[in-house]
């Protein structure tokens, strides 16, 4: 591993979004994947479905035949609720999140990065009536329109519709344009110790010196990769930063006065006060992206 | 981390930034992390008080973060935190009884008052396939079989008997269980279905939708025309209005709701062309959740209303008052709320 291609290689960009919240302040976030989209849909289909048929299958058990005529009505308009506000109940009521959506860990948000309105969850959804519990009954029902061409038409039309999100660079399902939403991936990720803080393993500076000079050769990218260095646990940690601290040493022509200093001691010092440079330049206006970058 | 008292050079100011912060950040976490469990309500009153004030804290944290830390960790954790409790924050939450409240009293009448257009358009459609559909029945009867398919006609064609018709509209012989039956399975579930699709079938630029009402109109006007033509008139308008003011007016809102739609596709305004639709999109949606309000009540008054009133001056006292109802809720409900936000 060298510094080049560490582990900070960004994510392919064309999936980043930023939103400006309502104090100003913009948020990055990412689109979901197209295909956790999918799951996530067809996990809240199977659910639905799965509810259904368990309706059917306790009604039929528990309830003596002479009740199936109030049993059938008021089934059928428990089934007709179900199928349409399952989506509109759990997004109002999850923040976005359906079940389905849960688990995949993504969520539907306001594209302008204002409040999820109740009218833009309904409008979303109200739109899966074409989007999927069309094509469903389309693909479960003959088509009964003797007209070729209707048919041709509506299967168009309908597989246009199915795969919208294809041809828009937002992944925007024809719902997600009428609400003016978008589903987002909604990551989580855990704060861990600061490599700079003092007592956390960082040795003692005064040892171990570097001169201006030595520390104007890397950027803000490089330093980032060696947090990732620093932070990497795993078998082959130990290879990877004898190789990163040596590359280093070589690099900025370092000579060491005290021949005990070991790599991770070494990288300690050299990751806090390249940090430490890179931090006060920054703080002049000065920020340098890479070792490419002549600021 | 134990924070060891010999300091030989001052810290980095990050890290001095990030100690003085960090236990803020954490609560918050905590509080999200609870909020994305078991909703608002697993916070007591006072967290729930600290949740936007933790929020902004964070946010401008982040923004701090963003100038003078370098520390690679540090920036995505409170991105992600920011990003979480944003969603807790700025997220769709509120109860549905109050939801509802709201919704029916003002936003879905408001909503309805903003589609003037489109809903006269789909009235207009509406009338000209019934106007259409009556004529032609009316001068020859064999257009009737293509208006009306042959399911939904049952027992009602220009071959039945001037009798049967009679007693078709004034039949009330269904047990409770049979109405109950007619009234979920088809007479609900169908139409509010249907009207959902007329709205989303805006999205075709609004072709389908004309084409559902304008079909649905021809029906409409078969029917009339067969009874017409039998002098039943009168009590064929009693036996459709006593719903039918309620449930064609739902399928018009639901028409002029894809109307909505199809005109925001069709005729961008100064905002672009996805604004547009996004904002008359939101708007239209309400139209359709209270058409399907409507739909419903529709229902209760074919299921019951129908059977068991058979008074035809009673019929039409019913579907005229409910009309009027809808007309005086529609057009009044919310509107000082309104006036004041706009």
């Amino acid at each position: 591993m060298t510094l080049r291609d560490g582990e900070a290689t960004q994510k392919p960009d064309r999936l980043n979004r930023e939103i400006v919240t309502p104090e100003g302040v913009p948020l990055h976030l990412r689109l979901a994947e197209r295909g956790e989209r999918l799951a996530a849909v067809l996990i809240d289909l199977s659910i639905i479905i799965g509810v259904l048929i368990a309706i059917i299958l306790i009604a039929v058990i528990l309830l003596p035949v002479a009740t199936y005529g109030w049993a059938l009505a008021f089934g059928l308009v428990l089934s007709f609720a179900f199928r349409s506000f399952y989506f509109i109940f759990f997004e109002l009521r999850w923040q976005g999140m359906t079940p389905g959506k849960r688990a995949l860990g993504i969520r539907v948000i306001d594209r302008t990065g204002g409040r999820l309105q109740p009218g833009a969850v309904f409008a979303r959804n109200l739109m899966r009536e074409i989007e999927l519990f069309l094509p469903i009954s389309l693909l479960l029902t003959e088509t009964n329109s003797g007209n070729v061409w209707v048919n041709l038409l509506t299967m168009l039309w309908v597989g246009l519709l199915v795969t919208l999100p294809y041809f828009n660079k937002d992944r925007l399902r024809a719902g997600d344009m009428v609400a003016g939403t978008w589903v987002v991936e909604a990551p989580k990720s855990a704060l861990l110790p600061d490599m700079a803080a003092q007592g956390h393993g960082a040795p003692d500076q005064n040892s171990i010196h570097f001169t201006d000079k030595q520390l104007s050769i890397y950027g803000i990218y490089e330093l980032q990769t060696l947090e990732n260095v620093l932070r990497q646990t795993g078998a082959n940690t130990r290879q990877t930063r004898d190789s990163v601290a040596e590359r280093i040493q070589k690099k900025i022509d370092w000579e060491s006065v005290d021949q005990s200093v070991g790599s991770d001691r070494f990288l300690e010092a050299f990751y806090m006060a390249l940090r430490g440079h890179l931090e006060n330049r920054a703080l002049l206006g000065k920020r340098r992206e890479s070792k490419h970058d002549t600021n | 981390m134990g924070m060891e008292p010999r300091v030989t050079e001052p810290q980095l100011k990050s890290v001095d930034f990030r100690r003085s912060r960090e236990a803020a950040w954490r609560e918050l976490d905590d509080l999200v992390q609870r909020v994305n469990k078991d909703g608002l309500t697993a916070l007591s009153p006072d967290e729930l008080l600290r949740l936007p004030a933790l929020y902004r804290a964070t946010l401008s944290a982040l923004s701090v973060a963003r100038t003078i830390s370098l520390d690679q960790n540090v920036l995505r954790y409170l991105e992600s935190l920011a990003m979480r409790a944003y969603f807790c924050v700025y997220g769709a939450h509120e109860g549905i009884f109050n939801g509802l409240w709201r919704f029916f009293a003002n936003d879905f009448p408001a909503a309805v008052r903003a589609a003037k257009w489109p809903l006269f358009l789909s009235v207009a459609i509406i009338f000209l396939g019934w106007f259409v559909g009556h004529t032609l029945t009316i001068t020859n009867t064999d257009w009737f079989y293509s208006f009306v398919s042959e399911s939904l006609a049952g027992s009602r064609a220009p071959t039945s008997t001037t009798a049967d018709l009679k007693a078709g509209l004034y039949d009330n012989s269904d047990t409770v269980a049979e109405q109950l039956n007619l009234f979920a399975s088809f007479l609900f579930t169908h139409n509010a279905q249907i009207g959902m699709l007329c709205f989303a079938l805006g999205f075709a630029f609004g072709v389908p939708t004309a084409i559902l009402l304008f079909t649905n109109g021809l029906m409409l006007g078969a029917f009339s025309a067969l009874y017409a033509s039998r002098d039943l008139s009168i009590d064929f308008w009693a036996w459709l209005l006593i719903h039918g003011t309620t449930e064609i007016l739902a399928i018009v809102l639901c028409g002029g709701a894809g109307f909505v739609i199809a005109s925001a596709l069709i005729f961008p305004t100064r905002k672009s062309r996805t604004t547009n639709l996004a904002e008359r999109g939101r708007e239209a949606s309400r139209i359709v959740i209270g058409a399907v309000g409507l739909f419903f009540v529709a229902a209760l008054l074919e299921g019951f209303g129908r059977q068991l009133i058979t008074d035809t001056n009673l019929r039409y006292l019913i579907g005229g008052g409910m009309l009027l109802c809808w007309v005086l809720y529609l057009s009044w409900s919310g509107k000082r709320g309104s006036d004041d936000a706009s």
